[in-house]
Order: C-alpha cells, then sequence, then structure tokens
C-alpha cells in the first residue's frame, strides 16, 4: 500500500544522504523524498512517499526513527491528511493544442506561467493523482517537458508534527 | 550540531590545540588503550598523545586490527573500544572491522583523520569520504568541521556508541583542525532531542509477559548477544532458576547462561544442539531476551511461523521486534532493567510454581539423541577433542576467540562457557581474521588472563602480521590452529551441496607455522598426534608469559553438526552420520 510519511531531522549535513541510503540499503521503494528546511532552521521537514506491506511500512518507521538525526515520524497514513505536489509541463501550444492546452490547464485549476512562441509552461498543484490525471488527460504527443517536486504532506486539523 | 553539548560552563577552561582537545576527551572518558597506526593526517594527533601519559596507545600492524581489538576489548570488558586510523588507506583499511563491531553491535569510537578541510572534495591526497563510506556501517558518524565542535562531538559519540542498542561511532577529524586552537570544555552531560532510547520496559507488558511464562506448559528462554552486552546475564540466571525453564544461547549469547547448568540446553540454530532446535521449534511460550531471531536462528522462518507459539520479546531497539518474526509481547528497554522487573514481578506472585515436568521429560529425551556426539580416533587429531581438551586444561576459564569457520562452530559447541563476555567471536559479519587481533583486545583487557585463540590456517592468514604485534607487547596469547588444509566451511558446504567439487577451498603452501612463530621470537609447537593433545595444551597453557603457537594437524574431512541446511526449518536437522547410525540402531 501507498504511506506519505513525514518525519523532522537535524538540519545537518549529512542527514538527507541517511535517509536516502537508509532506503536503498534495506530495499525499500521510494516513489518521492521532498526535503527542506522549517520555519525553525536547526530543523527539516522531509516528506516521503513509499509503498509497502504493513509490516515493511513498520519497518521503515522504525529504522527512519533509528536514525540519529531524525527527531520525529509520522506515518500520515495513520489518519486525515493532504497531500500537495507541484507540477511544471511544458507543452505545445501551436494549431489544435493551443486552445485545447489552455482549457485543459482551466479545467485542472492549473496556471500558465510561461508563454513563448510554440510552447506554455503550465504551473499545477495537487494531490499526485490529479496530476497523473492531467497528464492522462491532455495529448501525450503534445508534452514537451515535465518537472514534479514529490508530494509534501500535512496532518488534517489537530494533528500536528513538531518538536 | 544542537547548542545543548556547547553549554557545559567552565570557568578556568585551558586554551589547546585540537589535537590535545582530542587526547583530553579521550582521557576525560578514561579510556585504557587506543589501538592505531600513524598516518599524515592524524600526525598533530601523534604528536598530542606521544606527550600525555594517560592513555596508553598500543601500535598494531594493519588498521583493521586495531579496529578489531578495539572491538574485543570493549567485548571483554563492556567498555567503548577505541581506535586511531588515519585518512585514505588507513580509513578504507579500519571498514572491515566497523562493520564487524556494527553487526554484533558493539560499542567503539573510531577516529580518522582527514585531509585538511579546504582540500576536501578536491580529490587531494588520501582523501576518501569516510563519513559515505561508512554510513551503511556506523551507528552514527560525524565530520568535524571546527575545533571548537571537537569536545562536544567526542562526547556524543561515546555517548551514543554505549546508549540504547550499541554500535561503533566514527568521527572523522580534518587534520587542519587539529593544529587550530580553542578552550578545551569537554561537556558534562549531552543532551539530544533526536535520541532517547527507551531503557525502561512497560509495566503492563513485563505483568502480561510474567503471567504467560507462569502459565507455560512448553516454555523457553532464548537469549542473545544483547543479554551480553546490557550486562543481564545474573537477572536472567535467577528469572530461569525461579521457572525451571531451559535456556538456550545464539552464538553471540553464549555465556549469558552457564554452560554446564542443568538447564542449559546448549546453543540453538544452524549448527545448534538437537535439543536446543527441538524445544525453540515446539515450546508454547518463547521468552525471546536480547536476541534478533537471526536466519541462522530460526531457520526458514515460514516453517518457524508453522508452528503456533507465544513470543515475548525483549529488545532495547524497537527495529529488532516483528521483524522476522511476529511477536505477541513486545517490551522495549534495557535486559537488565526489564529482567530485574520480571524478577520483583514474579516474587510478588502468590503462585510461582510452574508446571514443566513433561516439557522435561521431552526434552531430555531429545537431549539423549547426544547429537554432539563424535567419533574419537586415536590415529588423526579430532577437532572436537582438541576443543573439549582446551576447556579442560583452562578450567573453562580462558577467554576464548575465534575466527570464522569450522573452527568457529567447534569453539562454540565444545568449549562450555559459564561466564558472560568469555567468548568472543563475529556472528553477524562472519570477519575472517578476527581471531589474533580479538585476542590481543582480550589480554590487553585482563593481562593475567589466560586466552585462547581457536583459529583455522585461513583465517590466521588474513591478519597474521599481528604476530609482531604481540610480541612487541609480550602478549601470552596461545593461538590453538585447527589446520584443516582446507577452507573448511567452504569445504562442507561443496560436500554437501556441490557433489564435492572442491573449488579453490584447498589450502596450498602453508607455512612452516613453528618457524614462523620463532621467527618473531614466540614459540611453535607441531602437533600431530591425538595422543599428545593434552600435553601439549598443559605444556603451552604453563608458559604463562609466552606466546605460544600450537598447529594441531587436524582431520580434514570433519565436518560440523547438527546441521540446519538453507531454508530448512529448524526441526530438520542433519545428524552426524555418527548419530544417525547410533540412532537406526536403537530402533
Ligand atoms: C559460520 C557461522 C555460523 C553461524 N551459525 C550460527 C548458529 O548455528 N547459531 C547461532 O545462534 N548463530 C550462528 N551464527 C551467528 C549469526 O549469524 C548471528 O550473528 C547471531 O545468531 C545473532 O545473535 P543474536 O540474535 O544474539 O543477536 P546479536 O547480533 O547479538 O544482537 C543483539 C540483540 O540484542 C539487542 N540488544 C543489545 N543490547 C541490548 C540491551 N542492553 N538490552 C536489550 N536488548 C539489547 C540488540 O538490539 C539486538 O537485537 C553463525 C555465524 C557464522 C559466521
Ligand atoms: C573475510 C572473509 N572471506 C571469506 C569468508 C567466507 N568463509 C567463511 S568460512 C571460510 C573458510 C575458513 O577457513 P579456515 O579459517 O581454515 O577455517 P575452517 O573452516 O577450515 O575451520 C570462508 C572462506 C569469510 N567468512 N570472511
Ligand atoms: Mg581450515
Amino acid at each position: 500500500m501507498r504511506h506519505i510519511i513525514s518525519l523532522l531531522m537535524e538540519n545537518e549535513a549529512g542527514a538527507l544522504s541517511r535517509v536516502a541510503g537508509l532506503f536503498s540499503a534495506r530495499g525499500y521503494n521510494i516513489e518521492s523524498l521532498t526535503v527542506a528546511v522549517t520555519e525553525d532552521p536547526t530543523l527539516s521537514r522531509m516528506t516521503i512517499v513509499t509503498t509497502g506491506s504493513d509490516d515493511v511500512i513498520e519497518q521503515i518507521i522504525k529504522q527512519l526513527n533509528k536514525l540519529i538525526d531524525v527527531v520525529k515520524v509520522l506515518d500520515l497514513n495513520d489518519g486525515k491528511h493532504i497531500e500537495r505536489e507541484l507540477m511544471l509541463v511544458k507543452v505545445k501550444a501551436t494549431g489544435v493544442h493551443k486552445d485545447e492546452m489552455k482549457r485543459m490547464c482551466d479545467i485542472f485549476r492549473g496556471r500558465i506561467i510561461d508563454v513563448a512562441d510554440n510552447s506554455y509552461t503550465i504551473e499545477l498543484t495537487g494531490s499526485c493523482s490529479k496530476l497523473d490525471a492531467f497528464i492522462e488527460a491532455i495529448d501525450r504527443s503534445a508534452i514537451l517537458e515535465t518537472v514534479r517536486t514529490g508530494a509534501s504532506g500535512i496532518g488534517r486539523g489537530d494533528r500536528i508534527l513538531k518538536v | 550540531m544542537d547548542a545543548s553539548a556547547h553549554s557545559a560552563t567552565d570557568t578556568h577552561a585551558k586554551s589547546m590545540t585540537g589535537a590535545d582537545i582530542v587526547v583530553s576527551c579521550l582521557n576525560e572518558e578514561k579510556v585504557k588503550f587506543v589501538f592505531g597506526y600513524p598516518g599524515g593526517a592524524v600526525l598533530h594527533i601523534y604528536d598530542a598523545l606521544y606527550k600525555q601519559n594517560g592513555f596508553k596507545h598500543i601500535l598494531v600492524r594493519h588498521e583493521q586490527a586495531a579496529v578489531h581489538a578495539a572491538d574485543a576489548y570493549s567485548r571483554a570488558t563492556g567498555d567503548v573500544g577505541v581506535a586511531l586510523v588515519t585518512s585514505g588507506p588507513g580509513a578504507t583499511n579500519a571498514v572491515t572491522g566497523i562493520a564487524t563491531a556494527y553487526m554484533d553491535s558493539i560499542p567503539m569510537v573510531v577516529i580518522s583523520g582527514q585531509v585538511p578541510v579546504p582540500a576536501i572534495g578536491m580529490d587531494a591526497f588520501q582523501e576518501v569520504d569516510m563519513v559515505g563510506v561508512t554510513r551503511p556501517c556506523v551507528k552514527h558518524n560525524f565530520l568535524v568541521k571546527h575545533v571548537k565542535d571537537i569536545a562536544p562531538t567526542i562526547k556524543k559519540a561515546f555517548f551514543i556508541a554505549k546508549t540504547g542498542r550499541p554500535g561503533p561511532v566514527v568521527v572523522d577529524i580534518p587534520k587542519d583542525i587539529t593544529a587550530h586552537v580553542a578552550d578545551f570544555i569537554y561537556p558534562k552531560t549531552v543532551e539530544m532531542r533526536s535520541y532517547n532510547p527507551i531503557l525502561k520496559g512497560h509495566s503492563g507488558q513485563i505483568k502480561k509477559a510474567v503471567k504467560l511464562l507462569l502459565g507455560a506448559k512448553r516454555p523457553m528462554i532464548y537469549t542473545g548477544g544483547g543479554l551480553v552486552l546490557g550486562n543481564g546475564a545474573a537477572e536472567l540466571v535467577k528469572l530461569a532458576k525461579a521457572l525451571n525453564f531451559p535456556v538456550t544461547n545464539t552464538l553471540m549469547g553464549l555465556g549469558g547462561y552457564p554452560a554446564t547448568d542443568r538447564q542449559f540446553v546448549g546453543m540453538l540454530g544452524m549448527h545448534g544442539t538437537y535439543e536446543a532446535n527441538m524445544a525453540m521449534q515446539h515450546c508454547d511460550v518463547l521468552l525471546a531476551v536480547g536476541a534478533r531471531f537471526d536466519d541462522r536462528v530460526i531457520g526458514n522462518p515460514k516453517h518457524f511461523s508453522g508452528q503456533k507459539r507465544t513470543i515475548i520479546h525483549i529488545d532495547v531497539d524497537p527495529s529488532s521486534i516483528s521483524k522476522r518474526v511476529k511477536v505477541d509481547v513486545p517490551i522495549v528497554g534495557d535486559v537488565q532493567s526489564v529482567l530485574a522487573d520480571m524478577n520483583e514481578i514474579l516474587s510478588q506472585e502468590e503462585n510461582q510454581t510452574t508446571d514443566t515436568a513433561d516439557w522435561w521429560t521431552q526434552i531430555n529425551e531429545w537431549r539423549g539423541i547426544q547429537s554432539l556426539d563424535y567419533a574419537y580416533s586415536d590415529t588423526v587429531i579430532k577437532p572436537q577433542y582438541v576443543v573439549q581438551k582446551l576447556w579442560e586444561v583452562t578450567k573453562g576459564e580462558a577467554y576464548v576467540t575465534s575466527d570464522v569457520g569450522q573452527h568457529q562452530m567447534w569453539a562454540a559447541q565444545y568449549y562450555k562457557f559459564d561466564k558472560p563476555r568469555r567468548w568472543i567471536n563475529s556472528g553477524g559479519l562472519g570477519t575472517m581474521g578476527v581471531g589474533l587481533p580479538y585476542a590481543m583486545g582480550c589480554q590487553f583487557a585482563d593481562k593475567n588472563a589466560q586466552v585462547a585463540c581457536i583459529t583455522g590456517e585461513g583465517s590466521i592468514q588474513m591478519n597474521i602480521q599481528e604476530l609482531s604485534t604481540c610480541a612487541q607487547y609480550g602478549l601470552p596469547i596461545k593461538v590453538i590452529l585447527l589446520n584443516n588444509r582446507y577452507l573448511g566451511m567452504v569445504r562442507q558446504w561443496q560436500e554437501f551441496f556441490y557433489e564435492n567439487r572442491y573449488s579453490e577451498s584447498y589450502m596450498d603452501s602453508l607455512p612452516d607455522f613453528v618457524k614462523l612463530a620463532e621467527s618473531y621470537g614466540h614459540v611453535g609447537m607441531n602437533i600431530t598426534n591425538p595422543a599428545d593433545v593434552e600435553g601439549a595444551l598443559k605444556e603451552a597453557f604453563d608458559k604463562k608469559d609466552k606466546f605460544v603457537f600450537m598447529n594441531f594437524l587436524t582431520d580434514q574431512a570433519e565436518n560440523v553438526f547438527p546441521m540446519v541446511e538453507n531454508g530448512k526449518g529448524l526441526s530438520e536437522m542433519v545428524l552426524s552420520p555418527r548419530t544417525a547410525s547410533r540412532l537406526k540402531g536403537e530402533e
């Protein structure tokens, strides 16, 4: 099953490679991993999207907790949560594509953030599945380039991950 | 680096170089021995240690041996082992030793030199990314980039190494900062918001466990390296005695329960005794203490879990629990503390008697099979016989180190360890070459003790250069070489699983071990006749201040039994041909 794991870790050199190394060394899947510093500059927050059986996920959480630099780990799937990912897509904007892309962009509530002679760059935010749906919905041959950030996640309401 | 480690205030802080700070930190930690080897990146540190008289530096002949010796020193004493190596090749030579300690959860601090901070990343002379190289095989590691961080980092390194589930910690120190000057303040305490091991077990879980134990009909206690590491043996003996339960130890746990006691059923696992493996498979309540259900211990996990039993598991590392086998009552905590709580709760129970008579009858029946019985010969030396005689001659009191192979298994099966921290070997990584440096570490730990290194002619040659270190420091180690002229453990697998195709498992062109030992000023002995084994051992151990290298020419064809083959269930053991035919005869 797909799980989205949030963690807080000391903002130190090498901390990211410890997490990445853990996943590769133990053969865990990693769909995406995003990391950035928090409002407290000594802490980084990471969101990891992974898949695995319940046993594997339990081990992943335990192994993450075991890393000395990791302060807190939360499996967002244990409760209600929100996830968002940002995608930038550069598409052909010539001929039939020109209007079609504008229309699809509106339907998915994206924004065109760069207009060039032959292309648009569309910015889209949403759950990973929404971004997947957009890619599915437009004409594949019109896609010039895509870049995605990977998901960031946060618990709903009172579910707060903080030191 | 979080701020708390800097918070200690000392009004008369002394200003000194980074190198002097390193040395002072080690002395603050009351380190007695540092095992190491010098080189460019650590020259300032070597100069600083020359000028102090706190700890003693032991000069080995290869960095791998420095780390193994520090590791064994820790296994023998319980203190944190310390090694010091230079950058680049010194650091990479240390890696096998670090990985070996990591797999067996041994507390250790390894200080490695690094190229100067401005040269890092420039492919500088003798540069290697030590933090990167060791990341998968350390509990934690640090690259120190500022002289003021040296003391707080070393303080943390010792704290991390020895608390929770122990393990090796690497501190990589660039050369330039060992020349920079700072005030030396050694923090008194460490606080890390990201690291707080749980030591006290959950009382509800402990109560539940005691109830289950009291209700058991076919109980079993299975203890591992964690019981030894956590100094919990005395509490365990108390518990096992109060309940009259059988006890088995893993390879790493030997000595955790006295081997000569009636309740001890021997080691379990791939080369465990018949009774230990049968009892493990068929028990109804299993108490696992500081053991991690390794694949060499439970055999095929499906087969193991096919039998229903209730499992109570005490371990300080939550990730060891329910990793390979589902556990019913997990207890996260330190063995000593949890077992003491268990004993306390048990002593308050009104009815402490257990009904295990039928179970003991069954176990004694399994015991009657005598799975460790072997055929004595008066023409060729049987390796098992040498170990038995070694046990007699040393009265079971020696520190016994081993290398990796058949000889390691015979040492584990036939030397009866009554005390923890006497059996020193590499279980998790299975590193050939540890035996001699491990013996050095033990001899430094206890200079008057009898130390025996049981080894093979393959393994001993992987760190044979340490004969020189032993000469330099006058270490009266006794090497017990079970020389079968084969990489015996490999040959055994080739006999069983590759139709006797002995591919590259033959040890040709061996040195004359007696002459080799003598060339270092040691005593060498060749023993070829079974009748001479006991006398030779006595003679060797009578030479109290001499290093004696005993080359026993042993049976080349001998195999280790019983054996649970790869993928097989724990109760599907292959018994020795001798035991098997005896059982047939009895039918
Ligand atoms: C050739 C060869 C053959 C082998 N055959 C066998 C065999 O037949 N039988 C066998 O048993 N092994 C065998 N091994 C060894 C095997 O590979 C494992 O190393 C060993 O079984 C692991 O032992 P353990 O479960 O005691 O765990 P250890 O590696 O000793 O782990 C200790 C456990 O205790 C925990 N712990 C540590 N400190 C504490 C504390 N203070 N409180 C609570 N918990 C703590 C740790 O978290 C860990 O889970 C063999 C090895 C080799 C090289
Ligand atoms: C460094 C290393 N290389 C290879 C192995 C694989 N291996 C395990 S046992 C063994 C044979 C050991 O031979 P020897 O030391 O003569 O012991 P014996 O089995 O004959 O008693 C080998 C090669 C290992 N464990 N460690
Ligand atoms: Mg051999």
